[in-house]
């Protein structure tokens, strides 16, 4: 029995509050009451061309609510229930949606098609649905029947969101083929539907990832690969953009067939970044970027690994390409836009040759410099346009990653100074991309260890000077300024001295920074919060002369925390704001403690104010009821490793919050922090964490069983385990049988191929290093007293340490936890490790391997493993 | 068309500053490198216990004397100029630095590190008695009392067969087969790496003697979290049960004592303060009987002495004379200000700025700067220092002193020159806290 749901979905939408809200009522009241009935209601509904095109809207609309969310707990409850559903039921749904394909209603035709995806999304993997490939490509036609264009349109659309939903080894090869086939012929110029075309090439960027195997194929792989290029010349501006989208994911996807076509290609690109509308010229623009990225990455794995056996060709396009490309990149940079430094999402021309310039310096190095300089030149210093300075300038700062240093140290040194006049130009735009070059130099050729240096004493003070003065200009360009500043700064990290240059500006620029902080203009720019994180960067690299100037910050910092606590928060608005801004100043607390706590000389001039932080840092959490505040999380983890002990007496009122940070497996993120500052508190508190443990490892423990969270939250949790075992020592044994067997199964999930997936690889020595800094902690906290608990695991540590040996892909840090392990488990269990070592022979090499490194502390870590089971196997 | 164009995924325009990612790194890095500065500091105790016992083993039998057993320590010609104190818990610390050997090295790059733990091997610090500046109360119903030995604070543990004395900066003393559990290698069953035990004790040089004050760990149960009363009732049962007392032999080269602890009342005050005791005594020392053993200073355990219990009542310079005024050692902080090893420290005065910077080069934060303590002395308010009449003497030497004084060492020192508790206080102070109880119960 249907239900008569037209009038009631209608009212649904009404402008009228009050008979909505009726209406709703009644729909979620059908829904519970009857959800079959009321599903093939809204399926008659959306396939009925008599209704009313806003009712069908909406009823295809609740049918796709139904059958997917993006949280993944209610998404799997609706797939259940889809599954549990009588076939009778879905038999009476599907029909009326393929049905809709056909309706004259375009809006209808493309609700089905989503919706029909939607079903395949849960379907096709369980086999179910089987005859939907099928029965859409039939809508297609064939030599004898011609099919109507709008039906094409729909079912083209329909096959890409299919392709979209389902990932690739769902299909058979067999339908892959039928699909392309379908599609490619959609984009064929001898369709004369420009709709059906555009439904087509959008359908190809969605099958991409499906044609492997075809892209093998010397033939289909060139008629797959015409029929995109010839889309690019479609008179229809939104076909020309896709069929660009197109080009671009091939280029990523199939770098190494591209070969053939790059020279087409490139000729087709130019011609749509010099003549096409701006849309197509700008993918046209990211299809060179993607290739950049793909041959920076080439490079970068090639110097990680000079086998030179890397499966990726590496062609270079780019440096062939370079003679024309880079002329049509500089071409681009004059259509600046007025005012685009003041929109945050703009993108346009300059923007992204821009962009791709900077790609191409980095994929080609040194041969770009000739290419760029004479149009920095002859452009930089033009009095009558700001177009062709702006350019010259974003042109020069572009470039400054990637070529040499020997290339661009003379470049900069004469350059310097025309920079820093410049950032008294009269036009906005220019200063903004002087101050960012100015930034970009100091990144990339200003640091502890390049010789010769670019900022000399003779030359700071003017740098100086320029930046304190700029950084009063408009938010845009204190914003690059800001910027500049940090990298400055950042050049004298790692000095490791008791003064940098930088010292005696100190006062100045911290007081710059600050007064750029709590501009009224800063607010609703990136400005205030590119002025904190810069102050982080010189707190970090303050020294002992300037420490003293830090420690002043710090009543200054928590005065302005104070006073977001004090906000009047009125709107979602004004608490987001609140949020950010409490985000800044927790982040600068944090950098402040852990840079004075880690010395024993500083360390005094931050604990001294542990308690009002603390306090502080309690009102931030309780300012949120559902979670807590990732910043403050991190610095409270600070605030524990400079009080140590002292920690102990803020636990009982802060416990909650690491709680609920523990809880968060929506935010990972504020998930991990957490785990971290577990950690800190353990080495703080050391066994005075012990009445705190049962409740984090409960904790810790369902956060390892939870699908919902974030996998890269797991490697740390096992360490997090060696810690609190670390700390409490004996009292680790009541957690012992639940966290062994975790470390028992994680160990045989890390043991499993990853076939190359670098990914995996990763995550893999990631899970490893975890557990074996598990083992280290157990082994190191019961050797005093309870050695004797760990003697049953001990052939299954050992083999699993053999397994780790024999893996070639395991890093360094794994291979430093592995030996140390070994050592921690002869050292632990003495005597009764014996016999194991004993009847093993792996662990000689795996010693003999790590005592030859170079690698001093990995030296020093297997000399010691070494000499400890040696005194178990002659004791 | 700006504006409605998405930026590509990935893509910047003037990318400047992204702090937070490098935030959370730099907190990850300092998460990771305290991790591995424990299990390093671990695995380095472990280590250097095991090279130490072969070396020493070796050595031991040929040349004692290179450990410096002379306690009290003789004025020594690397402290010639310096001055010197003689309450062995506070100085033992410097010894391993005065002393060249590699192995020191692993020894002291531990004492770097944070988060050192009790339990491990070793334990490498001791449960340091505050001074006695003010009577606890209810002496008589929550105080032990017992006479304490002269001689060298350490660690005994006996465990893998051998037993090893380690002074307060870890370094050994003797290395020796005892009657300890697990303490040598005897032709019976070997015991398990489990069983051990770890004793407090001062090495009474004249007759040989290690005097067990207190008892950390025996046959692997561990003792740091039991009271001062459990602690003693164990101490005195189990060391009975084993032949440790007994005289030495082949197996056990030294002989063991416990000092006798009474509760706190007037007779047994008496029998501590003066009456016979095998040992040349070296003050007395006050338990709270409920008192954990906790590492480091505690006022829980107090020490007190006068002229007649103890040779070194005032600390003297290394002429063996004591200086006309008293001499103290603080630590100077970034603020100018001076203070002592307490957590938290006490103030007791600060340098002036001029001074500061005229001396800029040579005091800087986090040093040890040795004090006279002038005619104007001490004020105290609820017993800390308000005014301290101190004046400058020098930098103290880093190799004698590696920490500041502690405000009750301070105290008492200043106390025994100007007028001390004496032990009729004590005595009073007991009998006042008899009455208290006899109230109370009333």
């Amino acid at each position: 029995m249907a239900l008569e749901v037209t009038q009631i979905l209608l009212n649904a939408q009404s402008p009228d509050g009050t008979v909505r809200k009726i209406a709703e009522d009644n729909l979620k009241q059908y829904q519970e009451q009857n959800l079959s009935a009321f599903l093939v209601s809204l399926s008659h509904e959306l396939a009925n061309d008599d209704k009313p095109p806003e009712s069908r809207r909406l009823a295809g609309l609740i049918l796709k609510n139904s059958l997917d969310a993006k949280e993944s707990s209610r998404k799997h409850e609706l797939v259940t229930r889809w599954v549990a559903l009588d076939s009778t039921v879905k038999a009476q749904i599907k029909p009326a949606l393929s049905q809709t394909l056909s309706s004259m209603v375009a809006d209808a035709r493309h609700t089905a098609a989503q919706v029909i995806a939607k079903i395949a999304a849960i379907e096709l993997p369980q086999g179910d649905w089987p005859e939907l490939v099928g029965s859409l490509l039939a809508n297609m036609g064939g030599p004898q029947v011609e099919q109507p264009s709008h039906l094409k349109q729909a079912t083209l659309e329909a096959l890409g969101y299919v392709c979209e939903e389902v990932s690739a080894e769902i299909l058979a090869q067999e339908q892959v083929n039928s699909i392309l086939t379908a599609v490619v012929q959609g984009m064929n110029s001898s369709e004369t539907s420009n709709d059906v075309r555009l439904a087509a090439t959008h359908a190809l960027y969605n099958a991409l990832d499906f044609a492997q195997t075809n892209f093998e194929n010397d033939m289909e792989r060139d008629y797959i690969m015409r029929m995109v290029c010839e889309a690019t010349l479609s008179p229809d501006v939104r076909v020309r953009q896709a069929a660009f989208e197109c080009l671009v994911s091939i280029g990523s996807t199939y770098y190494d067939k591209l070969a053939p076509y790059i020279q087409d290609i490139f000729a087709i690109t130019s011609k749509a970044v010099k003549e096409d509308e701006e849309p197509v010229a700008l993918q046209a623009i990211e299809f060179w970027s993607s290739i950049c990225d793909e041959e920076i990455e080439i490079q970068e794995d090639y110097n990680v690994d000079f086998s030179g056996d890397s499966e990726v060709p590496y062609f270079q396009f780019i440096k062939q390409a370079l003679p024309a490309l880079v002329p049509m990149l500089l071409e681009t940079l004059t259509k600046q836009e007025e005012d685009q430094d003041l929109d945050e999402g703009a993108w346009n021309l300059s923007m992204a040759g821009g962009t791709c310039l900077g790609l191409v310096a980095r994929a080609v190095g040194d041969d770009i410099v000739p290419l760029v300089m004479p149009f920095v030149e002859q452009n930089v210093s033009n009095p009558l346009d700001w177009r062709c300075r702006e350019a010259a300038t974003y042109a020069f700062g572009s470039i400054l990653e990637g070529p040499s240093l020997d290339k661009l140290t003379p470049l900069v040194n004469l350059a310097l100074n025309f920079m820093l006049s410049a950032m008294k130009d009269v036009n906005n735009h220019v200063k903004d991309t002087t101050a960012w070059t100015l930034g970009r130099i100091f990144e990339f050729l200003h640091g502890p260890s390049l010789e010769p240096p670019v900022i000399t004493p003779t030359n700071l003070p003017l740098i100086i000077a320029v930046l304190l003065e700029s950084i009063n200009d408009t938010p845009n360009v204190a914003e690059k300024v800001c910027g500049a500043i940090y990298f400055l700064a950042q050049g004298y990290e790692d000095g490791g001295q008791s003064s940098t240059p930088l010292s005696p500006y100190f006062p100045k620029i911290l007081e710059a920074l600050l007064a750029a902080t709590a501009r009224e203009d800063s607010v609703d720019s990136r400005l205030r919060t590119c002025a904190y994180e810069t102050l982080n960067e010189v707190v970090r690299i303050s020294t002992d002369d300037t420490a003293p100037i830090v420690v002043q910050l710090v009543p200054v910092i928590m005065e302005k925390l104070n006073q977001t606590l004090e906000m009047a928060v009125l709107s979602s608005d004004d608490r987001e704001k609140q949020i950010e801004l409490q985000a800044l100043l927790c982040g600068v607390l944090q950098v402040i403690i852990q840079k004075l706590g880690a010395s024993e000389l500083t360390k005094y001039g931050v604990v001294q104010f542990a308690d009002q932080m603390m306090g502080l840092f309690l009102r931030v959490f309780a300012c949120r009821s559902a979670t807590v505040h990732e910043e403050a999380m991190l610095a409270i983890g600070a605030l524990a490793y400079a009080t140590g002990a002292e920690f102990g007496k803020y636990m009982s009122e802060f416990y909650r919050y690491l709680e609920m940070g523990l809880q968060n497996f929506e935010e990972y993120q504020v998930c991990a922090v957490t785990v971290g500052v577990v950690g800190d508190i353990c080495r703080a508190l050391d066994e005075k964490v012990l009445p705190y443990c049962d409740g984090i490892m409960t904790q810790l423990l369902k956060d390892l069983s939870s699908n919902q969270l974030h996998r890269s939250v797991k490697p740390p949790i096992f360490s997090c385990f060696g810690d609190i075992a670390l700390a409490i020592g004996e009292h680790f044994e009541k957690y012992l049988i639940y966290a062994m067997p975790m470390l028992q199964g994680a160990a045989e999930l890390s043991a499993q191929p990853t076939a190359g997936d670098d990914e995996m690889t990763d995550y893999s020595n990631q899970l490893r290093s975890g557990i074996l800094e598990a083992y280290s902690g157990i082994f190191q906290g019961f050797k005093s007293n309870k050695a004797d608990l760990m003697a049953p695991y001990a052939a299954h540590i050992l083999q699993f340490i053999e397994n780790v040996y024999q893996d070639k892909d395991r890093d360094d840090v794994v291979t430093k936890a592995a030996i140390g392990v070994m050592g921690d488990l002869a050292d632990t269990l003495g005597a009764n490790a014996a016999a194991l070592f004993q009847c093993t022979v792996f662990y000689k090499d795996f010693l003999d391997e790590c005592i030859s490194s170079d690698d001093q502390q990995l030296k020093e870590t297997a000399e010691w493993a070494q000499g400890t089971i040696t005194r178990i196997l002659s004791g | 068309m700006a504006g409605t164009t998405l930026v590509p995924p990935g893509r910047q325009h003037k990318r400047t500053v992204s702090d937070q990612q490098k935030r959370r790194e730099l907190a990850l890095q300092r998460q990771k490198q305290g991790r591995r500065d424990l299990q390093h500091h671990a695995r380095q105790l472990a280590l250097s216990a095991l090279n130490e016992v072969g070396d020493v083993s070796g050595e031991q039998e040929e040349e004692p004397a290179v450990y410096e057993l002379n306690v009290p320590r003789a004025a020594s010609e690397n402290v010639a100029a310096d001055y010197n104190e003689q309450d062995d818990t506070e100085a033992s610390m410097e010894d391993a630095e005065r002393s060249p050997g590699s192995k020191r090295k692993t020894l002291l790059e531990g004492a770097n590190l944070k988060g050192l733990r009790a339990r491990e091997f070793f334990a490498r610090q001791l449960m340091l008695p505050e001074w006695m500046v003010d009577i606890p109360s209810y002496l008589k119903k929550d105080w032990f009392v017992m006479p304490r030995p002269e001689g060298q604070r350490c660690l005994v543990i006996s465990a893998n067969g051998i037993t090893l004395s380690r002074q307060r900066n870890g370094r050994i003393l003797h290395s020796f087969p005892s009657a300890l559990p697990n303490g040598a290698r005897t032709k019976e069953v070997a015991a398990g790496s489990h069983v051990y035990c770890i004793l407090d004790c001062i090495f009474h040089e004249p007759d040989k003697t290690y005097y067990v004050i207190d008892m950390m760990c025996w046959r692997g149960y561990s003792l740091f979290d039991c009271t001062a009363e459990f602690r003693f009732f164990w101490m005195t049962t189990k060391l009975a049960e084993t032949g440790a007392l007994g005289a030495p032999s082949a197996h056990h080269h030294y002989q063991f004592s416990v000092v006798p602890v009474y509760e706190c009342n007037v007779a047994a005050l008496q029998a501590v303060y003066s009456g016979p005791v095998p040992f040349q005594r070296d003050g007395i020392l006050f338990y709270n009987r409920h008192a954990l053993y906790e590492l480091g200073l505690t006022p829980l355990v107090v020490v007190w002495k006068d002229a007649q219990c103890s040779q070194y009542l005032l600390d003297t310079d290394s002429q063996g004379n004591v200086p006309t005024y008293q001499q103290v050692v603080l630590e100077l902080r970034s603020d100018g200000s001076v203070v002592t090893c307490d957590d938290p420290p006490v103030i007791f005065g600060t340098l002036a700025p001029e001074f500061l910077e005229q001396n800029a080069r040579h005091l800087k934060p986090g040093m040890l700067i040795r004090f006279a303590i002038g005619d104007q002395g001490l004020s105290l308010v609820e017993g800390k220092p308000v005014v301290a009449d101190i004046h400058f003497e020098g930098i103290a030497n880093k190799n004698r002193a590696r920490r500041a004084d502690s405000c009750t060492k301070i105290l008492f020192q200043y106390a025994a020159r100007h007028g001390a508790l004496t032990i009729n206080d004590i005595v009073a102070a007991i009998e006042t806290s008899d009455e208290e109880g006899d109230t109370s119960m009333g």
